[in-house]
């Protein structure tokens, strides 16, 4: 490998003959055989160039990949809280919404039963004085045609007696030709009266 | 695939390092490879991975910033879950770290791509990043109290040493465990694949009967390909926890 380095050095495209010596040598030996990972010829290079190239990516994470990555993450976790606490804000603003609207239509319910209630009880009462008033005037009208009633049978029951002692007086006059008084025959017909009954 | 060059059938081949721009300092070849092309190629994928779909910083992710955020939030859920809130600090080193070895573990798929991580190297360098950030930020958030890591608690004065002792040879023996684990997959894994790979090869160029020969390593390369995707995403996953793990020592003096 020790020459490979070397001669690769020398420009090697356009005499492709050493190359094919080269490896014609490789089972012969000459530290030839070295088995390339284990040369240590190259290691100086393959050291300078991890330290340049791995330090340049070192940088390169550190001054870009971090914040950047980093950020966008942060950002998302940010977002995706603050999204969040929205969220369950407008859920409970929502709930608060959603009772008060139950407590208000409760109430609305309420009020529109008690309305009814007292309307109902209004016109009950209303009927009721309605009624007892009328219940009264028929009462009343009853009770002053019964008056008339009981003034006019009275009134008929007198003229009774007065006819029937007429009758009477006119009986005993033809029957037996003496005059009966009119006040005996009034008194006749009551006593007769007061026996019938 | 490379099996076809000239010798190209040997499964070590694939992890032929080659110059592309020589450099040269002092003595010392510090030559841009194409490891090191494909450490390049790796990190900007990332980049470009992390930048783009989250350019629009949209709340509402699309499909590509879903996948970024996935991969940020999997590596900070996972650091989180074992240093706890105060380990986060370390977020960048242990995303680059996970993200970075994801990356060339997959990018070793692709024919006549490097795989990055089998070489010992890049995966030791990592595993020290891991350890001697956590000796560092340790000391320097516990003082020398921090080394009580090494004397557990509840464990009789007597053993004390002796316990300390397996301690500190556990704790420095991670790194090599650490670099080796990942180093040691993605190699045998790849190896594996092309010595398969290779046998169709050849079977299949010794006529009819080693065609009808060749069906069986076919299978097995087709099946072993999507186990190194498993284990591709399995190892950088393995590295990541472990980092977090080790990095919890750094934070948490008394485990």
């Amino acid at each position: 490998m020790a020459t490979a380095l070397a001669q690769e050095a020398t420009p090697s495209l356009a005499v492709p003959i050493p190359q094919t010596q080269e490896e014609v040598q490789v089972p012969i030996g000459e530290g030839e055989s070295l088995f390339p990972p284990f040369d240590a010829e190259a290691w100086p290079s393959h050291l300078l160039w991890i330290v340049i190239s791995f330090g340049l990516l070192y940088i390169f994470v550190k001054r870009v990949v971090v914040p950047r990555v980093g950020g966008i993450l942060e950002d998302r976790r940010d977002r995706i809280a603050s999204d969040r606490g929205e969220a369950s804000r407008l859920a409970r603003e929502t709930d608060g919404v959603i009772s008060a609207y139950e407590a208000e239509l409760a109430a609305a319910r309420q009020k529109a039963y008690s309305i009814a209630q007292a309307r109902r009880d209004e016109i009950k009462s209303e009927l009721a004085a309605k009624q007892s008033e009328t219940e009264a005037e028929l009462n009343k009208k009853i009770a002053d045609a019964e008056v008339q009633i009981a003034a006019r049978r009275d009134a008929a029951l007198a003229d009774v007696d007065e006819i029937a002692a007429q009758a009477s007086q006119a009986i005993v006059e033809q029957l037996t030709g003496m005059s009966l008084s009119s006040d005996d025959a009034l008194s006749a017909v009551r006593k007769a009266e007061a026996g019938n009954a | 695939m490379a099996v076809k060059e000239g010798g190209g059938l040997d499964p070590v081949k694939q992890f032929e390092v080659k110059e592309l721009i020589p450099i040269q300092i002092g003595d010392i070849n510090f030559a841009f490879t194409n490891v090191s092309l494909f450490m390049f190629v790796a990190v900007a994928l990332v980049m470009l991975l992390m930048l783009l779909p989250t350019s629009g910083r949209a709340n509402v992710p699309g499909r590509w910033q879903n996948i970024a955020e996935m991969a940020y939030e999997f590596a900070a859920n996972m650091l989180r879950s074992t240093t706890g809130p105060d380990g986060m600090k370390f977020f960048p080193l242990v995303f680059s770290l996970f993200m970075f070895v994801l990356m060339c573990n997959l990018l070793g798929m692709f024919p006549y791509f490097y795989t990055v991580t089998s070489q010992i190297v890049v995966t030791f360098f990592l595993a020290m990043v891991v350890i001697l950030t956590v000796i560092i930020a340790g000391i320097r958030q516990h003082g020398l109290a921090w080394f009580q890591v090494f004397v557990p608690s509840g464990v009789p004065g007597p053993i004390i040493p002796l316990v300390s002792a397996i301690e500190v040879i556990s704790f420095l023996s991670r790194p090599i465990s650490l670099s080796v684990r990942l180093f040691a997959n993605m190699l045998a894994g790849h190896i594996m694949l092309k010595v398969f790979a290779a046998f169709v090869v050849s079977l299949s160029a010794m006529g009819a009967l080693g065609v009808v020969g060749a069906i069986l390593p076919l299978g097995m390369t087709v099946a072993i390909t999507a186990l190194e995707f498993l284990v591709s995403a399995l190892q950088a996953y393995v590295f990541a926890v472990l980092t977090c793990i080790y990095l919890n020592d750094a934070v948490h003096t008394h485990h």
